[in-house]
């Protein structure tokens, strides 16, 4: 039993803690998302690097890494809310590595792995999917509509560019006639639940960055000449920040072990990371902006950027009460398998 | 990370569950009993000395299996899974003989140990006080030297099981003019003498769990001081941090049990059919997944880097934050049966108002969590 990353796992996560510190701090992010461009020349630097293909098989041009893997690297850029459509790319990209034909695999995965081709991924009612993040640059659309799962690329379908009120990645609305596409005949729900993975690890990046930001500025701001950490109205909600973010960090790895390690349990696991994580998200950086005051509520400071990525990422393919409902029914359904043994 | 068991671990864990399944203790004395109850423990406690596993944690010399960190979650994981009690000698085993361990002279150890370890001497903790709760370190009880003996006045608080303990771990005062910090130290006292008035406290429950001392000029022979005159406090905290390392893993499989009963209850009435109680359960089963792993995440990095995380004081509040919603939800999926007096669930229910306060309580937690783990600054006291 061992929580703990291995050594070249660290090293990952050292890595890019260190570029993304570089290359994204919240000036960029900031330019970005003001500018409504996307932060081209990071993008081009991780994929050299290879992200996006750090969990796609090596057989479709990805370093075959695993899920936590990918998940550290999705903490690190949810951490520096990085204006690149890195979470987008990869969801799709799990979509059919999961649910796709080998030839389909073979045709769309080294794209998206090297990043040649961005992705991106939208759940649609009636053949429309809202919000898509990621949508108006990508080059191939995955659509989850009932239980089924097609990709397509931009020709065959609508895709109108809209905002949601996340500027760091741009949004769209895809629409696609019935027979447009191609499907994917696979087993969605295995993407599905490795997608909520990968959201959850990005969430909690973001969790840990509106704390660390948060914990900075009540030890700086003084009132009534004392630092206003030093209330216990304020620290206590700190300490509900880090449980928060705890709750959902142990989650989430649990889930990315859960996805390479012990497939069975992760329909459970990925509900339990996306619940913890959607909820941590939305609180944590709720409280980040009422510890910050009135300034936390300016466009100027920048919890807002966190607060909003939280807001989509908690949403994105379920957010916590959808979770617990799945939650719910593996209760159900464990008292059935208990009653007839 | 890998979130499986190791083959020597699985081994432990299977000779310890079949060893359980063949050795059920015997059958428990009806309700309302306490004496009864403790002597059916101490029984208990005697057939795990008798077969090993009454301490496995402790070291082979003393009695154990030296036993890892990983193992003895195990021990406490499967106790709580087979429903089977605690050790009668609980505190003796998980504070009391560690504390030795690591601050007694070698008399004391070859002289307390044993004992511990069979039941046959029963512990109990005399720290708080009614002036003293989460300010522990401004206790009052003094102890003056006379000759080769300390003698001690005063009172403690909340000692559980101090009607059959013969030893008392306990703090006191001696050193009047030192900060209040360094002027402690640390006895083994013997609680049968007369100096010595154990009183039941009833709690909410209506049970006497708890007691209160009355210490009014009791010896304590000099040989008894554990870890040096003055160094009360240094040898109390390894005492305190022992409190939540083993136990939690029992307590967190007790939650998923209790967890369990409600779900089935919730499923039997059809509610859990009823969106709202739906959400409820699922967000106790989250809460109850994330203490089991918070708590493997909080001794992995025990075992890795030799220290624990922030999981340690986030687990405790978590425990007893979730206990008190599950048997408030019980209330409305059981119904009467809750409210009904000596019941298990009403039991439950009252019992849990206690767990954010023993034990260190929720707000101080958040403290420890604010000024230790993220480094906030601490607003000065009233001296």
């Amino acid at each position: 039993m061992d929580f703990g990353l291995s050594d070249d796992q660290r090293e990952i996560q050292r890595t890019a803690r260190q570029l993304l510190a570089e290359r994204s701090p919240f000036e960029r992010v900031r330019e970005h998302a003001e500018g409504g461009q996307s932060g081209e020349a990071l993008w081009r630097e991780v994929c050299e690097l290879g992200w996006p293909g750090i969990a796609i098989a090596e057989k479709y041009g990805g370093q075959g890494l695993g899920r936590i893997e990918l998940s550290i690297l999705c903490e690190e850029l949810g951490s520096s809310v990085a204006a690149i459509p890195f979470l987008p790319t990869v969801l799709a990209s799990t979509l059919i590595e999961q649910a796709g034909s080998e030839e389909q695999c073979e045709r769309l995965l080294p794209g998206l792995a090297n990043g040649e081709t961005k992705g991106a991924l939208g759940v649609a009612v009636d053949g429309t999917a809202e919000l898509v993040i990621g949508g108006v640059d990508a080059d191939v659309l995955v659509l989850i509509e009932d239980d089924g799962a097609r990709v397509l690329a931009p020709a065959d379908a609508d895709v109108a560019s809209t905002a949601s009120i996340d500027p760091t990645r741009s949004a769209a609305r895809v629409s696609a006639s019935v027979d447009a596409g191609e499907d994917l005949a696979g087993e969605v729900a295995g993407g599905v639940d490795r997608g909520l993975v990968a959201i959850s690890s990005e969430l909690v990046g973001v969790c840990d960055r509106a704390l660390r930001m948060t914990v900075d500025y009540v030890k700086e701001r003084k009132q009534f000449g004392v630092p206003v950490g030093s209330y216990q109205a304020v620290s206590h909600r700190c300490a509900q920040m880090l449980l928060e973010t705890e709750m959902a960090r142990s989650a989430a790895a649990y889930a990315a072990w859960s996805a390479d390690a012990d497939p069975a349990s992760l329909p459970e696991a990925s509900a339990l990371a996306k619940a913890a994580a959607s909820s941590a998200g939305c609180e944590v950086t709720a409280s980040a902006i009422q510890a910050h005051g009135g300034i936390g509520f300016t466009w100027e400071a920048d919890v807002h950027w966190l607060y909003k990525r939280a807001q989509i990422d908690a949403a994105l393919l379920g957010g916590a009460k959808r979770q617990r409902a799945r939650l719910a029914q593996v209760l159900a359904d464990r008292v059935g398998a208990a009653q007839l043994r | 990370m890998d979130l499986t068991f190791s083959e020597r671990e699985l081994a432990f864990r299977d000779e310890l569950r079949g060893w359980l399944a063949d050795n059920p203790p015997d059958e428990r004395p009806a309700n309302g009993d306490e004496g009864a109850d403790h002597a059916w423990r101490r029984a208990w406690q005697r057939r795990l000395y008798d077969a090993g596993w009454a301490a496995p944690a402790w070291p082979t010399e003393y009695g154990g299996r030296g036993a890892s960190l990983t193992e003895s979650a195990i021990y406490f994981e499967e106790i709580g899974r087979a429903r089977v009690p605690l050790p009668a000698n609980v505190l003796g085993v998980l504070l009391g003989g560690p504390t030795l361990m690591v601050w007694g002279s070698d008399e004391q150890k070859e002289r307390y140990l044993p004992p511990i370890l069979s039941a046959e001497e029963i512990w109990c903790q005399g720290f708080s006080e009614p002036e003293a709760g989460s300010d522990l370190a401004s206790l009052k009880t003094r102890a003056v030297k006379d000759g080769e003996d300390w003698v001690v006045t005063g009172q403690k608080v909340w000692t559980s099981g101090a009607q059959y303990s013969k030893w008392c771990m306990l703090v006191a005062r001696t050193d009047f003019e030192a900060e209040k910090h360094k002027g402690l130290t640390y006895f083994l006292m013997d609680m049968e003498q007369d100096a010595v008035q154990v009183r039941p406290l009833r709690q909410i429950t209506g049970d006497p769990e708890f007691n209160e001392l009355f210490i009014e000029e009791a010896r304590i022979p000099h040989a008894n001081v554990v870890g040096g005159v003055g160094n009360g406090w240094k040898v109390a905290l390894t005492t305190l941090m022992n409190e939540r390392a083993g136990l939690g893993f029992a307590l967190q499989i007790r939650l998923r049990h209790l967890l369990d009963d409600l779900v089935e209850t919730a499923t039997a009435r059809g509610l859990l059919s009823d969106p709202l109680y739906a959400d409820a359960l699922a967000d106790l089963h989250l809460r109850c997944e994330s203490i089991r792993l918070l708590s493997w995440k909080g001794l992995t990095d025990v075992e890795r880097y030799g220290q624990p995380g922030p999981e340690g004081s986030l687990t405790k509040w978590l425990w007893s934050e979730t206990n008190q919603k599950l048997t408030q939800l019980a209330v409305d999926i059981v119904g009467p049966e809750t409210l009904t007096a000596n019941t298990d669930w009403s039991y439950e229910m009252l019992r849990a108002r206690g767990n954010s306060i023993e034990g260190g309580t929720t707000e101080v937690l958040k403290n420890i969590v604010a000024e230790r783990v993220l480094g906030l600054p601490r607003l000065k006291a009233a001296a």
